[in-house]
Formats: structure tokens, sequence, C-alpha cells
């Protein structure tokens, strides 16, 4: 089966402006540029959850909104079912949006409070679609009821509602076009504990129901592995290691991926603790180091981690961007 | 026997007036936070962890006031002593840290001079004396390059840095009791887990009992030595952290250990049934009633005590009292 989404060298670089980056420009000859996405791969295969994991700042969010345009990309293709996508004009790319939706994080931001919930869910109908106004309703209420929200939530408006409905909601306004790809950057981060497990479930469901693939974005770990069939670790805008999830989890090779993973804790107090940390914090994307990125933090580094990284297969399915795995 | 209280919390009730009635946000709540200890305060949203701690501070603002009961400190009731002598305990000997630690800080003062100023306002210091204090802390809490980064402000500091500000300035007095209320929610996980340690740590070598609120029951299982569950304002469980993992009585402990996505194994989520219930005029009795699959009649009317289960593990439930839960 030939992958739904595969993503080649994608490149989102932001350039700086104002004083300090002329001043800059000057000194170094060349103006600088926030490098938030610097050459990132994956695919995504058809019904597959894939999971891109990391922490603030690496880059992850961008690589969600350079997806569904945005952000425009700087360098690199995205196939969309075959189609290179990444050239098209933005009325070019207004055709595939119906099949590619986002959700984001912030469920109550990303409402609009003026309207009320069915015309929010049925807008994006009005934008690509010719259905009439009555088939539009009913395409919308079936969505709602899909989501678990009543019938008699769709008249109500955004601050009626819960933080769990209003993230209902915008999974339901991605999902009335009947996409085949979800972006979801951090659907379950601002929800919380009992609602999160509500989200999860239902978006597994619905994964299920349509077949529909996930790029599930998230820094939460735990709800990655539990959504995901594959996840990919993102570090100062390149993906570091990617694995099945299960592989991922249980035998990180990264030193990254260790030392994140021994960060979160673990609901058992007799869990065993990975003591493995790295030092300092994650450097400005505008002076990355060259070589290995994680180079100055890594308690592993050699002189050998100076030179370009490798991609290598450590496993089956299994890859990991390290000069010592 | 037990090590001694530093703070004990003796049937609070905290009431909220409101237009339609009111809100009952915590309902004869007792627990203890011992000599040395972290214990841990969960539940959802809205579940009344955050106001009892405002209590315990006696901060509570109006239309809200303390009801009933008693919050015993050094065996004096914070709730009744005047409030010229709680200004000597609280901040001084009760500290307390935020979820939001950039807001926290004036945006308007160095670092430095606001770690400072607590030294020479408690310790009555010298300028000269509390700027080395204030050093001191910063490098105490891990702030690298303190000289420096004492003399920058709140905005140039990330979250997790904020947070270490936050905790050098509660620590500055010595505090008996530290509440830390969702002290890494915002932060990512290797900061959140670093910010951990350092209270671990802190807690350990100054001797400071620590109140730590949280939703997040895997900071519960890696940080705390004892837990108090807490369900629409009522403690439903107390116990120490492994008992409470291991043999979790309460249904509402269960359900919650049992909504959880983990992250070491591969497990079957199943999320806690129902929603947290209003709490505007509350039934008497559980009010876990409404959501518990081993309810009868008599959770509605009447409201279980705490009752022993194990050492040190208390539970309020008619149905474990009875052995009508299912064993776990």
């Amino acid at each position: 089966m030939p992958p739904l989404c595969e993503v080649a060298g994608l490149k989102t670089h932001f350039p700086l402006r104002g004083p300090a980056a002329w001043l800059r420009a000057l000194k170094d000859g060349k103006p600088p540029v926030v490098r938030a996405v610097d050459g990132v791969s994956f695919t995504l295969d058809p019904g597959e959850t894939v999971g891109l994991v990391g922490e603030s700042g690496c880059g992850k969010s961008t690589v969600a909104r350079t997806l569904v345009r945005l952000v425009p990309p700087t360098a690199g293709s995205i196939r969309f079912d075959g189609e290179e996508i990444s050239t098209l004009s933005d009325s070019g790319f207004n055709k595939v949006r119906p099949d590619l939706q986002m959700v984001f994080q912030d469920p109550t931001a990303s409402l609009n409070p003026r309207l009320s919930v069915r015309r929010m869910v049925g807008e994006p109908l009005k934008l690509h679609t010719r259905l009439s106004p009555a088939e539009r309703r009913e395409r919308t209420d079936a969505v709602l009821e899909e989501v678990g929200l009543g019938a008699d939530l769709a008249d109500r408006y955004a601050h009626e509602l819960s933080g769990g409905q209003r993230q209902r909601v915008n999974i339901a306004r991605a999902l009335v076009t009947n996409p085949r790809l979800l972006v979801l950057d951090e659907p379950t981060s601002a929800l919380d504990v009992s609602l999160r497990a509500r989200v999860i479930l239902l978006l597994e469901e619905l994964r299920q129901r349509h077949g529909l693939s996930y790029l599930f974005i998230s820094h939460d770990l735990a709800t990655v592995r539990y959504l995901a069939s594959r996840v990919a670790v993102m570090y100062l805008g390149v993906i570091v290691e990617e694995a099945p999830a299960g592989e991922l989890f249980d035998h990180p090779t990264h030193p990254y991926t260790r030392a994140l993973l021994a960060a979160v804790p673990v609901p058992d107090p007799d869990a065993p603790r990975d003591p493995f940390v790295l030092s300092g914090e994650i450097p400005s994307p505008i002076d990355i180091p060259a070589g290995c990125r994680l180079r100055a933090r890594c308690p592993m580094a050699q002189p050998v981690c100076a030179e370009p990284v490798p991609w290598r297969e450590v496993a089956p399915g299994h890859f990991a961007a390290c000069h010592l795995v | 026997m037990n090590a001694a209280s530093v703070v004990d919390v003796r049937g609070l009730s905290v009431r909220f007036a409101s237009d339609r009635g009111e809100i009952e946000a915590v309902d004869a709540a007792s627990f203890d936070v011992r000599e040395g200890e972290i214990l841990g305060l969960v539940g959802e949203s809205g579940s009344g962890k955050t106001v009892t701690a405002t209590a315990i501070l006696r901060l509570i603002r109006k239309p809200g006031r303390q009801t009933g009961g008693s919050i015993l400190f050094d065996g004096r009731d914070l709730a009744r002593i005047p409030e010229d002598e709680l200004q000597q305990i609280r901040g001084a000997k009760i500290a307390m840290i935020s979820q939001t630690p950039r807001t926290s800080l004036n945006p308007l003062i160095t670092v430095g001079r606001q770690v400072a100023r607590l030294f020479q306002l408690h310790a009555g210091l010298s300028a000269a004396d509390s700027r080395k204090r204030a050093l001191e802390m910063l490098t105490l809490v891990g702030i690298p390059e303190p000289e420096r980064r004492a003399r920058q402000y709140a905005h140039q500091f990330s979250g997790g840095m904020c947070q270490r500000v936050m905790i050098a300035m509660a620590l500055t007095t010595s505090p008996r009791l530290l509440i830390a209320d969702e002290p890494t929610t915002g932060l990512d996980v290797s900061t959140a887990a670093r910010i951990l340690d350092l209270l671990r740590d802190l807690g350990a070598r100054t001797g400071a009992s620590i109140l730590l609120i949280t939703h997040d029951l895997g900071v519960v299982a890696t940080t705390c030595q004892r837990v108090a569950v807490m369900h629409a304002g009522q403690v439903v469980e107390i116990a120490p952290v492994r008992s409470l993992f291991r043999q979790p009585a309460h249904p509402y402990t269960r359900a919650l250990v049992r909504s959880i996505p983990r992250i070491d194994r591969e497990i079957v989520m199943e999320p806690v049934p129902g929603s947290v219930p209003s709490l505007l005029n509350p039934p008497a009795g559980c009010r876990y009633a409404g959501r518990c699959p081993w309810v009868e009649d008599r959770c509605r009317r009447e409201k279980p005590a705490m009752t022993p289960v194990a050492p040190e593990h208390f539970v309020a439930c008619f149905a474990v009292e009875d052995g009508r839960a299912a064993a776990v």
C-alpha cells in the first residue's frame, strides 16, 4: 500500500527581522534565520497513527503547521496521496484541505466565540462543498452526534461548553469534511485527567471507524504510546529516532529519547528509574551546532559526534541518528 | 508511632456564596502533613485541592469562607489566631509556590532583588548581606551563573528557571511547610523532572515538609511518601504511596488509576465514569455516589467515615467497609 503522506527533507525557516537581526546580518554576512524545522522526513500510511514527540521548541508544531500550510515550507517535499502539495498555489492547496484537517491544542482559543457550535462545525462544508443548507445541517448534526455532542449543544456558544466539549467541537469541525489525515497538535494537553482519557478513546474509535490517519503531536509520551503505532522523536528541528511505538518506549537507543523517557514520572512507586539526564537546556534554533545537535548536552559525546550524523536502522523498522548506537 | 504533624487539618469545610446558593468547595476534609514528608493531594480539577491549600494559608477571599474545622499548626489553630500573628507564619513558616511561576514574580524588579528583599523583610538582614544570601539561594536551587542571572528580570527566565526562583524565594525563611500547587504543570517533561528532584532534595536537606498538589499520579508515585485523594471537596482516601498504588481501595481512586495511559506498558484505559458533580447545594452523603459502580441507597444518605483498611491506609467508602467492593 502506498503511503498516504510522505514528507521528505522538510525545512521551515523563519527569517529574523528588526535592528538586532540587521546588526547580526552585518556581522555574519548573512541574515539570521530560525531553523525551526531543519530537514524532517517521515511517512504516514492509510489508517496509521504516527506520534511526533519532543519538548517545547523542538519544531513539532511547526511540522504540523507546515503540513496544513499555515506556514509555507522553505524546502523539501510533502506528497499527499501521491501528489506533491508543497509547491501548490494557495488555491490549489484549498482543494486538498478537505482531506487534510487539523485540531489545535487550545480548545477555547481555536473556537470562534461569536458562532454557535452548529455554525462553526458547518463552516468547512460551506467552504469546501456545494451542499445545500439543509444537507449541511444534516451532516453537521451527524458529526456532532458522532463525537458525543447531542443536538441540544448545537445551538450553544463556546463559552457555554466545558473544556472537553470544546475539544469535541474542534474534532467535529475537523471531521466534517471527511478528511483522510488529521493533524492533532497536543489535542489533550489542556484537558483534565478524566476528560483526557475520554478524548483519547474517542480519537481511537473515530480512527478505526473511518480508517483515518493521524499525525499525533504531543509531549505527553504516555498518551502517544497509547495511540500511536509508530513514533518519531524530534530535537532541535530534526528527527533523532523513529520506531514502532512499543519498540521505541521499551528500547530507546538515542540518548535524547532515553533522557526524555527517563524524565516521565511513572505512576508506580516501584518502577525502576533510569537516572539518565542531559545537562543544560535546548540551544537556540538560530545557532545550531554542527554535527550531532545534542552533542553539547550529551553525557556520551565523543569527538566523532562533531561529524555529520548517519541515519541508521538499528533494529527492523527502528532508526536512530547517533554515531554511538 | 507516627512522626509529629506539622499541620493537622481536621474537618475543614469551605463554602462560597453565590447567587444560586452555597458552593461547598471543601466538605469536612481531614489530613495531616508530617515532619519531613511530602504529602500528595490529588484529584480532578474542581476537587477542592487548591481551595484547601488556600485555606491553610487563610487566604480564602470573599465570597468564600471557612465554615468549619480546624487547621492546627504547631498546636495552634490557624483559623483562630489574630491576623498580625498570622503574618509571622504565612510566608515565613508556611510558604507556597504556584503553578504560574512567571506571573508570581514581579516583572519590574530584578530576580536577585526579589529574593534579597525577603531576607531584609523576614530576617532583618542588611542590604549587602541579603544580596549575598540571595545569591546563595539562587545557587542552591541550581540557577547557573547566579551573579549574572540575579541582575535579570523574570521575562528573561524560562518557565523552569522561574519555578526555581519561586522555590528559592519560598525557602528563604526556612519554612516548616511548603505548599507546592501543581509546580510542574506547563513545564516540559525533563524540566518538570528536575524541579521535582529539586523539591525532593531540598525537602530532605532543609527538613521542610511539602504538601504537593497535583493531578498527575506519576508525580505522586515518584515524589510523595503519602497521598490524600480528593473528590468533589471530600477526602476519600489517604494512604502511603506504595499501598495506594498496590491496593487502591476507594472506587474513585481505582478509577483514577485506570484512567491514565501508561508509558511503561500497554494497558486498557478506562475513563472515570460520569463527571465531577455540582458543588452547589450538594446532597448529603458520598459525593462519588453518582459515579460509583457499587452505589447503594445508604451512600446517598450518609457520608462514610474514614476507616482503616491497612496500616496507615484509610478510606471513606461503605462498599469497602461492607466488603461489597470487588477485590483489586
